[in-house]
């Protein structure tokens, strides 16, 4: 067998067969890599993905059937519920955030990846708000019209989630990056993340309760965004901090 | 030289016979001032023009409140203490000092329950300083549950120290929107605690209390710190010729 | 001496309650093996988790090409390749997909370089099934094509030959035979006996305690 010359192998290891190094991968390469095989990996299973939204759908049409069928007495409750439900459902799907990869060696790999960690824990976040938050913020306005919300509510009630789920899903991936190795832990995942979520909720409330309302959201709206980019910032990293505890 | 004694704060024997050696002092310590501070309160102090009697119980509200939170903060630094350093006893006094926050912030609930209920008519409100130290008893519980939910000691004690350093970034956000959330809707009477209304009668035995229990947590603290580490350790060789000592 | 290679020094580590690696160390140079040996139970997997830079030993050193691996560890992930006791692969992506995000995460993979690499471990024909249909043979295979893709200089394998038939296993030694003859390091927990020629593997010994 050919020796290749030794300098070819360098400390990095990158070399192609004739001697010359090859690219390693950026990491925005590397995080859009993560971000595509977990939305392709969820496309495979795509009746899984409207189960988070049959929940939401579910959890709101407990409320009339609780409380009043009457749409004035809905309406004024109308908010809440929606917020209420959405966390719910986004707890929900937040179990499967890290599970099959922690099973099957993939997060090892990512943590073994050279790659930092924190962008790789950003894409998956990514990834599941464009698989579960993006969609419940698209079909809350329905719900909310049938809470007795105005048809001009709906850009205030759509943007409010939009932005929330967002907050939502990072705050979340702590939890679940927390809570990974244990089994049955989706009490305790509700247990850590809600008293976390309650900012995004105190905000996002108020907003959709403005939007109903038909005044400007702009404050409360300001504010759910300030959390997101909060989250943006600080979640990935105690997301990659929890994984690699979780590996040793 | 001068990290010296942090190093050994490091050691478990060290602070195992250090935290006996203290534990006396500041418990009687704390004794005496709560002592002090329940007569002044309960005895000394004036009744309150507005509210009579029923104010005292501030004297015991309003420094458990506070010392849920010191609680809180001293848990997270320990927790990140250990984190960065890989400190055993960091993460043991993390553990310590759990439940002893958790019964203050209990603690607080329930006098501030009481303190607000002549003044309410109810026993409960959803005013913002409570429903604060409700969602603060919800991430003790948390940090208290995610430790026992982790069989191996080493991982409870990485895996919660992220959990208490991310709550302990949160709490001011956490109590800045509920803050904001109570301000616009019709407010129940705010509990009146501003300490520049307090004339000087009032004021020491609040301050006395404070103190009495801020020393009163540290020894209960080196007490569980002890037990924490005598549960760790309970196969190390130092600590089987401590125990036969 | 030269420094090149991967260097323990002292490893000490509890897992729990146990004292799983009580000072082990050991010296491989470029272009040697370490056949990590002994029962179940004995540490084989703890030691190849702690020489990738996973587990964090309570005392001793981990040292590659000289330098101190924890002094920059992305450095070092990059230069190596640690393939566990189950292949890290996703049920519902095929053997292709697999590898094209798994290597394609660390370096550029190119169709032709799949292609050949599935080849080689004789993949071709059921490259593109799901791997929830593959045996357990045929994923262990994919993962041997994971080594010829990315060729870094230090490769840590959890029992390569498992669950591989007679020619598996002679396609596990000539791997390793080539990356030794390139210079690479490779570490192999097993507890059975490598296909390598003996010349070029040192062997470590750990007993259970």
């Amino acid at each position: 067998m050919a020796e290749l010359p030794h300098a070819a192998l360098t400390a990095a290891g990158r070399v192609e067969a004739d001697g010359s190094a090859a690219q390693g991968t950026p990491v925005l390469a590397a995080a859009r890599l993560v971000l595509e095989r977990d939305l392709t990996l969820a496309f495979r299973r795509r009746g899984q993905l409207i189960q988070p939204l049959a929940f939401f759908a579910i959890v709101t049409m407990l409320f009339p059937l609780a409380i009043s069928p009457e749409l004035a007495r809905l309406r004024e409750v109308a908010a809440g519920v929606l917020w209420v439900a959405a966390l719910l459902a986004s707890l929900l799907a937040l179990e499967f955030l890290f599970r099959d990869d922690a099973y099957d060696g993939t997060l090892e790999q990512y943590a073994l990846s050279g790659q930092p960690l924190t962008g790789l824990m950003f894409a998956k976040t990514a990834a599941h708000w464009l698989l579960t938050g993006l969609p419940l913020a698209l079909i809350a306005p329905l719900a909310a019209l049938s809470l007795g919300a105005p048809p001009g509510a709906i850009p205030g009630i759509l943007a409010s989630l939009a932005v929330g789920t967002v907050a939502l899903s990072l705050i979340g991936s702590i939890g679940a990056a927390l809570t990974l190795g244990i089994r049955r832990s989706g009490v305790l995942l509700a247990l850590l993340t809600l008293p976390l979520s309650l900012p995004v909720l105190i905000f996002g409330a108020r907003a959709s309760e403005l939007a109903i309302r038909g005044e400007s959201i702009v404050a409360p709206l300001e504010l759910l965004g300030a959390l997101a980019v909060l989250g943006i910032t600080l979640a990935p990293l105690a997301s990659a901090a929890a994984v690699r505890i979780s590996l040793e | 030289m001068t990290w010296t004694w942090f190093h050994r704060l490091g050691s478990p024997p060290h602070v195992y016979r250090l935290a006996r050696r203290l534990t006396p002092w500041f418990s009687w310590s704390a004794a005496v001032l709560i002592l002090a501070a329940l007569y002044g309160g309960l005895v000394l102090a004036p009744p309150d023009y507005q509210q009579g009697e029923g104010f005292r119980m501030i004297y015991v509200h309003a420094p458990t409140a506070w010392m849920s939170l010191m609680v809180y903060t001293t848990m997270a630094c320990a927790a990140a203490v250990g984190l960065v350093w890989r400190m055993k006893v960091a993460h043991a006094a993390a553990a310590a000092c759990a439940p002893i926050g958790a019964s203050f912030t209990f603690a607080a609930l329930v006098t501030g329950s009481l303190y607000g209920e002549p003044m309410w008519g109810t026993w409960w409100e959803w005013d913002p300083r409570l429903t604060s130290e409700l969602i603060l008893f919800f991430l003790y519980l948390g940090y208290m549950g995610l430790r026992g939910a982790i069989e191996d000691t080493q991982r409870a004690d990485r895996t919660s120290a992220v959990l208490a350093v991310v709550g302990v970034v949160n709490v001011p956000i956490i109590h800045y929107s509920v803050t904001w959330w109570n301000s616009l809707h019709q407010a129940p009477s705010v509990m009146r605690l501003g300490k520049p209304t307090l004339a000087g009668a009032m004021l020491w035995p609040l301050l006395t209390m404070l103190l009495g229990f801020t020393l009163l947590f540290v020894a209960l603290l080196l007490v569980r710190l002890r037990a924490e580490i005598l549960a760790r350790e309970r196969n190390a060789s130092w600590l089987q010729e401590e125990l036969a000592a | 001496m030269s420094p090149e290679g991967l260097q323990a020094e002292n490893l000490q580590l509890w897992r729990g309650e146990r004292h799983v690696l009580r000072g082990v160390g050991f010296s491989v140079q470029r272009g040697s093996c370490l056949h990590v040996a002994g029962a179940n139970g004995a540490g084989k997997t703890t030691l190849l988790r702690a020489a990738c830079g996973l587990l964090h030993p309570e005392s001793g050193r981990l040292l590659w090409n000289g330098q101190p691996v924890a002094a920059d560890l992305p450095a070092f992930h990059a230069a190596l390749l640690y393939i566990g006791h189950e292949a890290p692969l996703k049920s519902d992506l095929s053997a292709l997909e697999n590898l094209r995000y798994w290597i394609g995460m660390r370096r550029r993979v190119t169709a032709g370089a799949l292609a050949a690499a599935l080849q080689r471990v004789g993949a071709a024909a059921w490259s593109d099934r799901p791997a929830r249909t593959l045996s357990a043979g045929q994923k262990r295979r994919v993962a041997l094509a994971a080594l010829s893709l990315a060729p870094v200089p230090l490769w840590l394998l959890d029992e390569p030959t498992t669950n591989l038939d007679g020619e598996g296993q002679q396609l596990v030694g000539s791997l390793i035979e080539e990356q030794l003859s390139r210079g690479g390091v490779v570490l192999a927990a097993t507890h059975h006996e490598l296909p390598v020629a003996p010349a070029r593997v040192q062997r470590l010994e750990l007993a259970v305690g």
